[in-house]
């Protein structure tokens, strides 16, 4: 299943949180070796992780981790303002409307998997809907890029750098009914079952820490 | 037709007072045909300024209960940055039942919705609307809101910071794309035609000129085309 959580309630769910970060691991250092930080436990975390961001987990049956995302509002700090102006033509990515997406990972063995990834952006889509958000932001590769493709649900891309493999360039995801449609579709999920998840998980979200 | 929002920004945009601004959220009550709207801010140095239709009885009540420590609607602003219906939240126990009973006795409406505001450097705010009204019609009304709400939070925010003189003026300077992009509108070009000389997708201009707007605190392309001419960021 789909869950959104907040950081600050991910330790209540200790092996989706280890599974989380240890695929990031995975992916960032070892798969795509991207100058990321991985702690004594194997976590692959920064300092955006620390700001209590929302994560959108897609939860494999045996309870680890199958695939995630991580936003952030734009109107605080974010990775792509702090990093990646310069693929931006200098502008500041700032609005009430748009989140930032960073982290977008799929387990090791998920990564192959055209439904994993769909389910999660479903997910996304979905948030940014009920939210009442227009766009979200994110820095991608061209592996990734291939991947939007596929689910049909491509950003635009406001700026990239880089040649080949080693292209990463700075997209946006504009939030519609039309895009829902289109990727519930490819996920072979049904619209009424990501709005239950997503009611699911928020007032879960919103009580406090036993 | 003007919109609800529209009949907000059109008053938003004569305020230059706490005065006017109070008198504006007041207004919120008959746009949205809601029972209360509230605004509340800490600043990053922990100044605060609140904006709201509740009663002063009721104010002080709160601040010498100290409610705000157990207020399901704070605490959950000040955990996460989505937009929430109160229904979302936990008022098991009994002293949120009682807070909330209280609340309901000096009518404060039970149906409520909450934007949580924040700022790079650590600001806080929370902007929140209620109402008595029935389940169904709550409903209907968030639905279609959500993004209204959620915009009249962050430009009364905006607002109040400019009054109270705080807002960051680095952080709001328009890079030379926006500036371009202003620019073009400015002299008659349609997004379309914009975009096109500027090079850019019409998704990615229309993203600028919004992030354009947020930086200069504009409520529609033509006020922050305005204010860019008066502000000598573009040239008339």
């Amino acid at each position: 299943m789909i869950r959104f959580i907040y950081a600050d309630r991910l330790a209540e769910q200790p092996i989706l949180e280890k599974t989380m970060f240890q695929d990031r691991a995975a992916q960032f250092k070892q798969r795509l070796n991207w100058d990321v930080t991985v702690n004594e436990a194997g976590f692959e975390r920064d300092e955006y992780d620390d700001m209590n961001p929302l994560y959108v987990i897609w939860q494999k049956p045996d309870g680890t981790h199958g695939g995630s995302m991580r936003f952030l509002p734009t109107v605080g700090r974010t990775m792509v303002n702090d990093h990646f102006s310069h693929l931006t033509d200098g502008v500041k990515i700032a609005s009430p409307l748009i989140w930032e997406c960073t982290r977008f990972c799929l387990a090791p063995d998920l990564e192959n998997m055209p439904d994993a990834a769909s389910a999660l952006m479903l997910a996304g889509c979905e948030m940014g809907l009920r939210f009442g958000l227009s766009d979200s932001v994110g820095v991608f590769d061209r592996r990734m890029k291939r991947i939007y493709r596929g689910i049909s649900w491509e950003p635009t891309v406001i700026g990239s750098a880089g040649l080949g493999r080693e292209q990463i360039s700075v997209g946006l995801w504009e939030f519609s009914e039309a895009a829902k449609a289109r990727v519930a579709k490819r996920a072979g999920i049904t619209s009424s079952q990501i709005e239950s998840w997503f009611d699911i998980s928020l007032p879960a979200t919103l009580s406090e820490a036993a | 037709m003007t919109t609800r929002i529209d009949a907000f920004i059109d008053r938003l945009q004569s305020t230059s007072t706490f005065d006017d601004l109070q008198e504006l959220i007041c207004s919120l009550r008959d746009i949205y045909d809601i029972d209360h709207a509230v605004y509340h801010s800490v600043g990053a140095t922990g100044q605060q300024y609140a904006l709201l239709t509740y009663s002063d009885d009721w104010v002080k009540h709160y601040i010498d209960q100290k409610y705000q420590r157990i207020d399901p609607v704070v605490l959950g602003a000040l955990r996460n940055f989505h937009p929430f219906d109160w229904k979302q939240l936990d008022w098991g126990g009994s002293t949120r039942r009682d807070f909330m009973g209280e609340a309901e006795s000096v009518g404060i409406g039970n149906q409520g919705y909450s934007v949580p505001i924040r700022g790079p450097q650590g600001q806080f705010a929370l902007f929140s609307v209620n109402s008595r009204c029935r389940d169904d019609d709550w409903k209907s009304l968030t639905k279609e809101s959500v993004r209204d709400f959620l915009l009249i939070g962050h430009y009364l925010h905006q607002k109040a910071e400019e009054i109270a003189g705080t807002h960051q003026e680095q952080g709001r300077e328009l890079s030379p794309r926006e500036r371009d992009a202003l620019t073009l509108l400015s002299l008659g070009h349609s997004r379309a035609q914009a975009a096109e000389q500027l090079k850019i997708s019409e998704h990615t201009f229309r993203v600028y000129v919004d992030t354009a707007r947020h930086k200069l605190g504009a409520t529609n392309t033509t006020h922050a085309v305005a204010l860019a001419m008066s502000h000598g960021v573009i040239l008339p």
